[in-house]
């Protein structure tokens, strides 16, 4: 703004007509109101722009699924896509519950019993996303034949994490057990994912 | 590059002056649209457009990026992208009315740019060269513009496309297969509406520069004002910011808050309501029409109905609508007053107002309604006017004209008092 050097420069009087009582100039206030007024403007307008991006009503839309789960005996798995995601839903076998529960929850990266991670009373579904909490790989495991890992639940073969038999995370560079997304069964045999 | 008593770029920061040594980017910025550009001190609203016409670029590309993150360029699904652009993306109904009516409102305000030039005579010496750089960016506007319209693959887009690559057929013997490697295909269909795209994305990176040559050309003689009579002494100036920062500011919110209420109110009043239905290329919608912006010249293109000395009518039409255009390119050696200011020129001024612009206007009702009946008939003589204005009356008008006299500078202008020395 060159409003002060040519306030400096007007001539007496006319300073004089633009000061006001306290001795600031309308031209300032009009200037720093008009300045502000286009940045509140152009903030609005970033808003649409940026928001764009976000995941669009049609992605959310993909929000749940149901699966349905009867087809599945103690020690398989099935891999299901859920919001253009993996998610493994695996029937665990007593020895796997067994073998899950008996792990000291103190000695855990990410603290977190088996109950907490399962539906009461369905402590053998375990139901997580198959995306590695390192860096978003699939782990191998859910398919018969798949390394299983030193721990017998996952394996990620991209940097080496071992997960166990409840999905967490026991050995390898990731931070976090697999995460259990939002789930219900609403039958004895279907299960609502999101 | 400037006048002598411009001012000088001063970094008042450190950090200002380290830049300014090693890139004098923040120096050229001033001297370009900061307190260094001495502007004529007379400008009326009319200078305003060619900032607004920037701003209106800029829109069009920020808007426009913005699309095609969205958009896909497939004949099954263009269509239906666009919808989901509408429905489905956040805010993706105001990006897209934005672009939609941001492109109608880059012509309008880049039209009264045109003709603020044509009135004001600024496409005479020394300014000949912004004039042509004018021109060509107003030719990469209208294949843009085009190019846009097809991407939403409705009725008006396909037919659009089949009727605007339709006159290149018109030339004789290489026509039909220049049109054909146009479309790469008998019809527009995928490789059609990809190359398109691919070009709709391009080019306003070079309308961008293109712009910045006509800025450039602008700045070696500076601005023009509306008495034509150039700067002679510091009296006649004022530093382009704050004074035309702040003017300039003043017009973009006016600009803004016209293009808001249209955008949001009325977003499909400039558009035509068959572009909503897929396109059909079994099809042709009843009564096709381009967009406003094109009405005159598809007049100039239907004024042939007859061939005329063995050329075909319709290779006459064609050569006729992108001759009206091309005229441009030599009016500043068609119009060889000294004047420059239509203010100044009784004549001229006569024709412009009462010749030129109703011309335009006829020819762009001509242009919106049926080729048929008394429509025809008034769009021939419109379109005939249109060429005899620049080719007869304004090279007669510059030589028998008896111009008024002009002020002795801008300052005399303005004060009515002498520059001091």
């Amino acid at each position: 703004m060159a409003t002060v050097e040519q306030a400096e420069s007007m001539t007496e009087t006319s300073k004089v007509e633009t000061l006001g009582e306290e001795g600031v100039r309308r031209r300032d206030f009009i200037h720093i109101a008009a300045v502000s007024w286009a940045g509140v403007g152009a903030a609005a307008v970033a808003l649409p722009l940026v928001n764009q991006m976000n995941p669009s009503a049609d992605v959310r839309a993909l929000a749940s699924i149901e699966v349905d789960v009867s087809a599945i005996e103690p020690g398989q798995a099935i891999k299901t896509s859920w919001r253009k995601q993996p998610v493994f839903v695996r029937n665990l076998t007593p020895a796997e519950v067994a073998e899950a529960n008996k792990v000291a929850i103190g000695s855990l990266r990410d603290p977190q019993t088996l109950a907490e991670r399962t539906k009461p009373g369905k402590e053998n579904w375990l139901v997580t996303l198959g995306v590695c909490t390192h860096l978003g790989c699939v782990p191998l495991g859910a398919a018969a034949g798949e390394v299983k890992g030193e721990f017998g639940g996952y394996f990620c073969p991209c940097h080496g994490s071992h997960y166990d038999t409840a999905g967490r995370i026991r050995k390898g560079p990731a931070p976090l057990n697999l995460e259990v997304p939002e789930f219900a069964f609403i039958s004895d045999t279907v299960v609502k994912i999101g | 590059m400037s006048f002598p008593w411009a001012n000088e770029y001063k970094p008042q920061h450190p950090v200002m002056q380290w830049v300014d040594e090693r890139l004098p980017l923040p120096r050229f910025v001033y001297n370009a649209i900061g307190g260094g550009y001495p502007v004529p001190r007379n400008l009326n609203y009319f200078w305003n457009f060619g900032v607004l016409a920037g701003v209106a670029l800029v829109i069009q590309i920020i808007t426009g990026i913005i699309l095609a993150m969205h958009y896909y360029a497939s004949v099954d699904g263009a269509f239906n992208s666009v919808e989901h652009i509408m429905r489905d993306v956040n805010g993706g109904w105001f990006l897209r009315y934005a672009h939609m009516n941001g492109a109608s409102f880059f012509f309008i305000v880049v039209y009264i740019h045109i003709f603020r030039g044509l009135y004001f005579g600024s496409y005479k010496a020394p300014r000949e060269m912004i004039w042509l750089l004018g021109v060509v960016i107003f030719l990469l506007m209208m294949a843009t513009a085009f190019m846009g319209y097809v991407l939403p693959w409705g009725q008006m887009s396909f037919w659009g496309a089949q009727v605007i690559t339709g006159f290149f057929s018109a030339i004789p013997v290489v026509g039909e297969p220049l049109r054909q490697w146009l479309l790469g295909g008998f019809a527009p269909d995928q490789a059609a509406l990809n190359r398109f795209f691919s070009l709709h994305y391009l080019l306003p990176f070079v309308i961008l520069g293109v712009v910045i040559l006509h800025v450039w050309a602008l700045h070696i003689p500076g601005s023009s004002n509306p008495t034509g009579v150039e700067v002679k002494t510091e009296s006649d100036t004022v530093p382009f910011h704050p004074y035309y920062t702040a003017k300039d500011g003043f017009g973009l919110g006016v600009f803004l808050t016209i293009f808001v209420l249209v955008t949001f109110f009325a977003p499909n009043m400039l558009g035509h309501p068959d572009n909503y239905i897929p396109a059909n290329p079994l099809s042709t919608p009843a009564h096709i029409v381009p967009e406003w912006y094109f009405w005159p010249f598809y007049a100039i293109l239907r004024a042939f109905t007859v061939d005329f000395l063995f050329i075909p009518a319709k290779l006459l039409g064609v050569i006729a609508m992108f001759g009206s255009i091309a005229l441009l390119f030599f009016l500043p050696w068609l119009d060889t007053s000294p004047v420059r200011s239509g203010n100044y020129r009784p004549l001229f001024k006569k024709f412009f107002w009462f010749g030129l612009i109703p011309c335009i206007i006829i020819l762009a009702i001509c242009g919106v309604k049926p080729a048929e009946g008394k429509w025809i008939l008034l769009g021939q003589l419109a379109g005939a006017y249109y060429f005899a204005h620049f080719l007869i009356i304004l090279p007669i008008v510059s030589r028998i004209e008896k111009t008024e006299a002009l002020p002795n500078s801008i300052t005399e202008a303005v004060t009515g008092q002498p520059a001091a020395a």
